[in-house]
């Protein structure tokens, strides 16, 4: 097994599912020659030619549009979308007609597109290179939303992704592309050659997107997340000296429930952390999905931390970031609860 | 017969490595192309939307119908412009370099696009930029400190932190926010102009995109709107022939020019010398004068080239020969106007020197100025608190709540900080007492 980091499983994820199936075609700003801004799409328009991989113009609404069409059309595209915030001008065609395709027509049409696109702060790129939108997407009917937190996953997944015949949305959380980043941006740079799940099968495996998973396990309490914030978390818990249970949801719709409350019936505390804004946030579903379940196992209330409720701000990332320290200080209140 | 289709895929006219190849763009020479009266009917003026108004020929001399008459003491004002526009922006990357700035955007080779259609424009009316126009900042008479702290997100910084550099804006000075998100400007404006229009003033709006995002649905949304209510507003696209690393092919400029979809929509389009800054002032002019007389919008395509990178995030040579520049047919706006007028004996090389050397230092003036104001690594620096304003006008209880627990986190921060600091001070008085 190779060590890769998230950018170079998402590109082997890409690679192998151009070479298994002739269906599979890349779109998006950049992808093709210059091979993405992130460089995700490196070397595969060489490698598959301009028909598989295909740099588009700057209209996400076009790609996003025209990717349904070569879905219906019977081929399975993969659209990148340059940086979630860039994703509204698409946002009718994901809405109105990916989602929905396949319930309208009873099932005669529909397109198994999936859109990838980087997401999350952390890289200095205020309010239009750093939005979370996962919960905007996670309330349409009719698409799935994957967020990985590792190189592992995220290539598994997006394989997964790209064979599933129904849409997906798939966010990449772009401060942890070249290594797990624990909240501190002081701390020197970690490369995922140091983590476990930096270690990648170069062929072909799949994540399955129903599945949430425990990557700590504790008997305190649970803590809820996914994305970046798995390894804030992780920080977080080692700070606070508590032993909790961290479950990655990984993938929001499908959501996997029983992963998630049999952990909380479990601890009977629970913390949710995501970095997107809190309210309507998807840490809204996580905990009201838990209490249905696990009400009578609390022992506290379930608390949140998250971005606070204003659009991201550039001079004043990390006092906006959801920290470590603003975690720790929820998971001790949360054991301190009676 | 061939009777299956084919995909078309545009494939840049050179990649890196290759002899830079512009013959696709396509020139008439200066002073060629006939100057209609601004009432001009669209469809008696069409040929405007593929020919190319120069009026600064290759020997810098000005000539044909196109060209504004402006009095040397003007020209030398526009040439300072640009020239100062040119220093702010080699300062600022240099910055950016540095790391005391996250990000920066230059403008290298486009100045007069932005320069004198500024100066064509009056005070009052209205500009919605995109990023790469802050020569109209320079035009309108913003100080550079002022703009450096916006980049550096300071004290002094008129977005309180809250936008990346380059995101301008300045009411006072009639020029709108500029957007991280391409296009949304362009049906902007079109709305300015059309309230300009309801409410019966003699303001026009102006707008800026370039030519890659006029794949974005808001260009079609701009042209609609200006030219139903044939809104006074001039709808300027930048072909600069480069997205980040995606030629102007992929925009559609491989079939016919930018300028050419006005016609389509019933305005009137100029492909013009976006290099030539008499050039860009005389179709300014006309096409304000045009919207001031109730004839509605008109769109201008400007041929220029993005001689910079998109920004400091990406390095053109892994995309571009790396001496496209140098093969560009309509040059450089500055050196071509200095031509000019040292052909009309009202400029020299020695004062061109000079005048550099005086702009480099009005520029290092301005950054001692702006860095007294905090930089993103030294205070001093915002109160992170004020982030929580302007999300509305009043704030909601919500908010009030969340800046709450940020000051009490902040609190413990510093207490924290300050009792490891005693802890630390403590054990170094103890090793001194040791010593």
């Amino acid at each position: 097994m190779a060590y890769m980091n998230m950018v170079q499983a998402l590109n082997s994820a890409m690679d192998i599912m151009l070479q298994r199936d002739p269906r599979v075609v890349i779109l998006g700003e950049d992808v093709g020659y210059f091979g993405g801004v992130f460089r995700v799409t490196d070397g595969l328009q060489r490698k598959y030619g301009e028909h598989r991989v295909l740099d588009t113009p700057i209209s996400e609404g076009g790609i996003i549009g025209a990717a349904i069409g070569m879905g219906v059309n019977g081929l399975k595209p993969v659209a990148e979308i340059q940086f979630a915030d860039y994703i509204y001008p698409g946002f009718d065609q994901v809405v109105s007609e990916l989602a929905r395709l396949r319930y309208r027509t009873a099932g005669e049409f529909s397109a198994p597109v999936t859109i990838r696109t980087p997401c999350g702060g952390g890289i200095r790129g205020g309010q239009t290179h750093s939005q979370s939108p996962e919960a905007i997407f996670t309330h349409v009917s009719g698409i799935k939303v994957v967020m990985p937190s590792n190189p592992y996953d995220a290539k598994g997944l997006l394989i997964s992704a790209i064979e599933d015949d129904d849409p997906v949305v798939f966010f990449e959380p772009k401060r942890i592309y070249n290594g797990p980043f624990d909240g501190d941006p002081h701390k020197p740079a970690v490369p995922w050659s140091s983590h476990a799940r930096g270690e990648v099968p170069e062929g072909y495996y799949t994540v399955p997107m129903s599945r949430a998973e425990v990557v700590r396990p504790g008997k305190d309490l649970t803590v809820l997340t996914y994305g970046t914030m798995v390894h804030v978390v992780e920080a977080a818990v080692r700070m606070a000296g508590v032993d909790a249970e961290i479950v990655d949801v990984r993938t929001m719709v499908p959501l996997d429930v029983d992963t998630l409350c049999t952990s909380v019936c479990k601890t009977g505390r629970c913390v949710v952390v995501h970095e997107a804004t809190l309210f309507g946030g998807f840490g809204a579903e996580l905990v009201a999905t838990v209490q249905e379940a696990c009400f009578w196992n609390l022992e506290a209330p379930i608390q949140r931390v998250t971005g606070w409720d204003t659009p991201y701000p550039h001079a004043f990332e990390w006092e906006y970031f959801p920290g470590p320290a603003r975690i720790a200080q929820a998971l001790k209140s949360v054991m301190e609860a009676a | 017969m061939n009777q299956r289709s084919r995909l078309h895929v545009p494939n840049a006219p050179a990649r890196p490595g290759d002899k830079p190849d512009f013959s696709y763009v396509r020139l008439s020479p200066a002073g060629a192309v006939a100057r209609p009266d601004v009432t001009a009917a669209v469809g008696e003026i069409e040929g405007l939307s593929s020919s190319l108004v120069r009026v600064l020929d290759d020997n810098g001399s000005a000539v044909g119908p196109w060209n504004p008459h402006l009095e040397s003491p003007d020209l030398q004002v526009g040439l300072r412009h640009m020239m100062l526009t040119r220093a702010f922006d080699d300062r600022m990357q240099r910055i950016q370099r540095q790391g005391r700035i996250s990000f920066y955007m230059k403008s290298t080779g486009e100045e007069a696009v932005a320069v004198a259609a500024g100066m064509a424009l009056r005070p009052g009316d209205m500009l919605f930029p995109a990023y790469r126009q802050q020569g109209l900042y320079v035009v309108r008479g913003r100080s550079l400190t002022d703009l450096m702290c916006q980049c550096l997100s300071n004290t002094n910084d008129m977005c309180k932190g809250r936008q990346m550099p380059v995101m301008y804006h300045w009411a006072k000075g009639n020029i709108f926010s500029i957007s991280g998100n391409l296009a949304t400007q362009f049906p902007q404006a079109a709305g300015w102009a059309m309230a300009a229009a309801i409410k019966g003033e003699d303001h026009i709006a102006a707008s800026w995109i370039g030519e890659g995002s006029t794949a974005e649905a808001d260009f079609h949304y701009a042209m609609t709107f200006a030219s139903v209510y044939r809104a006074p507003v001039i709808l300027n696209v930048v072909n600069n022939q480069w997205a980040i690393s995606t030629f102007q092919g992929f925009a559609g400029g491989e079939r016919g020019t930018f300028a050419a979809r006005g016609p389509g929509y019933g305005i009137p389009g100029l492909r013009i010398d976006g290099n030539d800054f008499l050039a860009v002032y005389a179709a300014t002019q006309w096409a304000a004068e045009r919207a001031r007389m109730s004839g509605g919008p008109t769109l201008i395509e400007h041929v220029t080239y993005r001689a910079a990178a998109h920004s400091t995030s990406d390095d053109p040579s892994r995309y571009r020969p790396k001496d496209e520049w140098q093969a560009w047919p309509l040059g450089d706006p500055i050196v071509r106007l200095k031509k000019h007028l040292i052909s009309l004996g009202e400029w020299s090389e020695e004062r061109h020197s000079a005048l550099e050397k005086e702009l480099e230092a009005q520029v290092n003036a301005c950054w001692k100025e702006a860095v007294k104001y905090g930089t993103l690594t030294e205070g001093p620096t915002l109160d992170p608190s004020t982030m929580f304003e302007d999300v509305y006008k009043h704030m909601p209880p919500h908010l009030a709540r969340q800046r709450e627990e940020l000051k009490a986190l902040r609190a413990l921060e510093v207490k924290k900080g300050s009792s490891e600091q005693a802890n630390l001070d403590q054990q170094a008085q103890s090793v001194a007492k040791e010593g």
